[in-house]
């Protein structure tokens, strides 16, 4: 007998999103492979936030459908919740709580196992350990990010969406950030997508780029590939291409 | 990885109501609570102001008239009754609230928190909070005017009860328009219990209210308590059907503040509500 496939890690279905009148997410599909980290790339108000708010069940699709490990969303979203996670700027964990009280309440909330020595392999794995007993809000910028990617990482999660991950951070704490990401991610076997304005995090870290644009998506494929279609040596510039012409690679428009 | 088994009790955790969620927002709201003197200290501040003045006032009036000197103690228990009333709805709001103001929210929506959860937590929040704010003040009632409100016995129990019970429908109401409708709303949280003061006949009699008006209060359940009180203070006589019709109305009451606050919710995840919290 057969076993039945595993459902993809992410799924999205002719996805739209009207607000009101404005489309803010105009009809797009994708599916994410297990253990594959995506960028999700696109100018402001391309429709990558709603995109990732639909996929974690916070915005209710107009048409279309999001499946996240099997389950639909957001209507059967507590099948799943605790197998993912997640880091945005639009979000803060509570300031004045500690570092250890803020991970204890969301380890709670997560059902975290044994979470005294969760806390303590993430403060150590996320340099806090000095630091966990300190209020969030007394915390630099980059510890403060630390903190944010210790709570998305809370309860190992197999399905991890990061928004922005390490925007206002220095570069030696971003690349720092994304290492220990990577580790994560190889670990874990944990399926990623990552919305970024960083062209150079995104083509470190993610094997595959999606770029959006007025709800889009204008195109999607490997960093290599993307580069080689329209004949750019960064992502940047790529990106630029997309963002202020009609998204059509060089290679084909010559 | 996408098919990791879990332990018979992880999965009861996962699929049904969790004590453990419940109590992880309750842990929360106590750290937040045992970190701020500013927010302990005006639990027991506002409380007591309010009774002193009123305690002297009936205290004023009562050598003055007959009629007051017979009523002992409706003012200063109408004060204390009115309070848990107002407490316990504020209580529930400001623990929401706190959630809006350290833009948490988004945290909690996507966690495996349900809302039936978190409504639980704030509805023992409001209680804590009003234990905090309301103990001593009955106690300086006692020290200051002689006015015992535990003397109320079981009585006091049936008014609690129902008082609680619609501060927990209107804070459960409000904190879903807020969901909605974003920190516009806040205002609500404040003011909204102040609509039912004149209209719930705290310190007078529904009979004052014009004839017309009369109906409009009796469909208000803590105007049953404020009535059973006068009754038990002047009349020396507990009304058991004022709290069993009181009970009633605030069993339709409360279910209505949940199917609202459901309905909002839906309306926010329509709307994007939950991504933009602010004004």
């Amino acid at each position: 007998m057969c076993a039945m496939p595993a459902a993809p890690p992410i799924e999205v279905d002719r996805l739209v999103k009207i607000y009101k009148t404005v489309p803010a997410v105009d009809g797009i599909s994708f599916t994410l492979k297990p253990g594959s980290v995506t960028g999700l790339l696109g100018g402001n108000g391309a429709g990558k936030t709603t995109t990732i708010a639909t996929i974690m069940g916070l915005v209710m699709p107009t048409s279309g459908r999001v499946s996240v490990l099997g389950a639909e969303m957001p209507g059967q979203r507590y099948r799943v919740l605790h197998r993912m996670n997640f880091e945005s700027p639009y979000v803060e964990v509570p300031m004045r709580l500690t570092i250890r009280q803020n991970l204890t309440v969301f380890g709670m909330l997560y059902s975290v196992p044994d979470l005294g020595h969760r806390i303590a392999k993430l403060a150590a794995d996320l340099d806090l350990t000095d630091l966990l007993d300190r209020p969030t809000g007394r915390l630099s910028a980059g510890q403060k990010t630390r903190v944010s990617l210790a709570k998305a990482l809370i309860n190992n999660p197999d399905v991890l969406l990061l928004d922005e991950p390490t925007a206002s951070l220095d570069p030696d704490t971003a690349d720092w950030v994304r290492g220990h990401l990577e580790r994560y991610c190889y670990e874990r076997n944990a399926t990623v997508l990552l919305a970024s304005h960083n062209m150079a995090e995104v083509e470190r870290l993610c094997e595959r780029v999606i770029i959006m644009k007025r709800g889009r998506i204008e195109d999607d494929d490997t960093p290599a590939k993307l580069l080689a279609r329209y004949s750019r040596l960064t992502l940047e510039e790529v990106f630029l291409d997309v963002a202020r012409g009609d998204g059509i690679p060089r290679e084909a428009a010559q | 990885m996408i098919d990791r088994e879990m332990t018979g009790r992880e999965m009861t955790e996962r699929t049904a109501g969790s004590p453990r969620r419940i109590a992880a927002m309750m842990l929360r709201y106590w750290y937040l609570l045992r970190s701020s003197w500013p927010r302990l200290l005006d639990l027991v501040y506002w409380p007591t102001v309010q009774m002193v003045t009123w305690g002297f006032l009936q205290y004023y009036i009562s050598s003055n008239a007959g009629f007051f000197a017979r009523a002992g103690g409706t003012f200063i228990g109408a004060v204390l009754l009115w309070d848990i009333l107002f407490r316990g709805q504020l209580g529930f709001s400001i623990s929401f609230l706190e959630e809006m103001w350290s833009r948490n929210i988004g945290n909690l929506m996507m966690s495996p928190l349900r809302p039936l959860e978190f409504i639980a937590a704030l509805m023992v929040m409001s209680l804590v909070r009003l234990a905090i704010g309301a103990i001593p003040v009955t106690i300086l009632a006692i020290a200051f005017f002689g006015f015992n409100l535990y003397g109320l016995g079981f009585a006091l129990v049936a008014f609690f009860c129902n008082l609680m019970l619609t501060s927990w429908a209107i804070g459960i109401f409000v904190s879903g328009l807020i969901l909605r409708n974003g920190m516009g709303a806040e205002n609500l949280a404040w003011s909204i219990m102040f609509l039912f003061m004149p209209l719930t006949c705290v310190y007078y009699p529904v009979t004052t209210l014009p004839v017309w008006l009369q109906p409009v209060a009796w469909l208000l359940p803590p105007t049953y308590v404020f009535e059973g009180m006068r009754a038990l203070l002047i009349q020396k006589a507990f009304r058991p059907d004022l709290m069993l019709e009181a009970l009633a109305l605030n069993a339709v009451l409360f279910a209505g503040g949940l199917f609202a606050f459901v309905k909002l919710l839906q309306s926010a995840r329509r709307h994007g509500s939950l991504l933009q919290t602010g004004e």
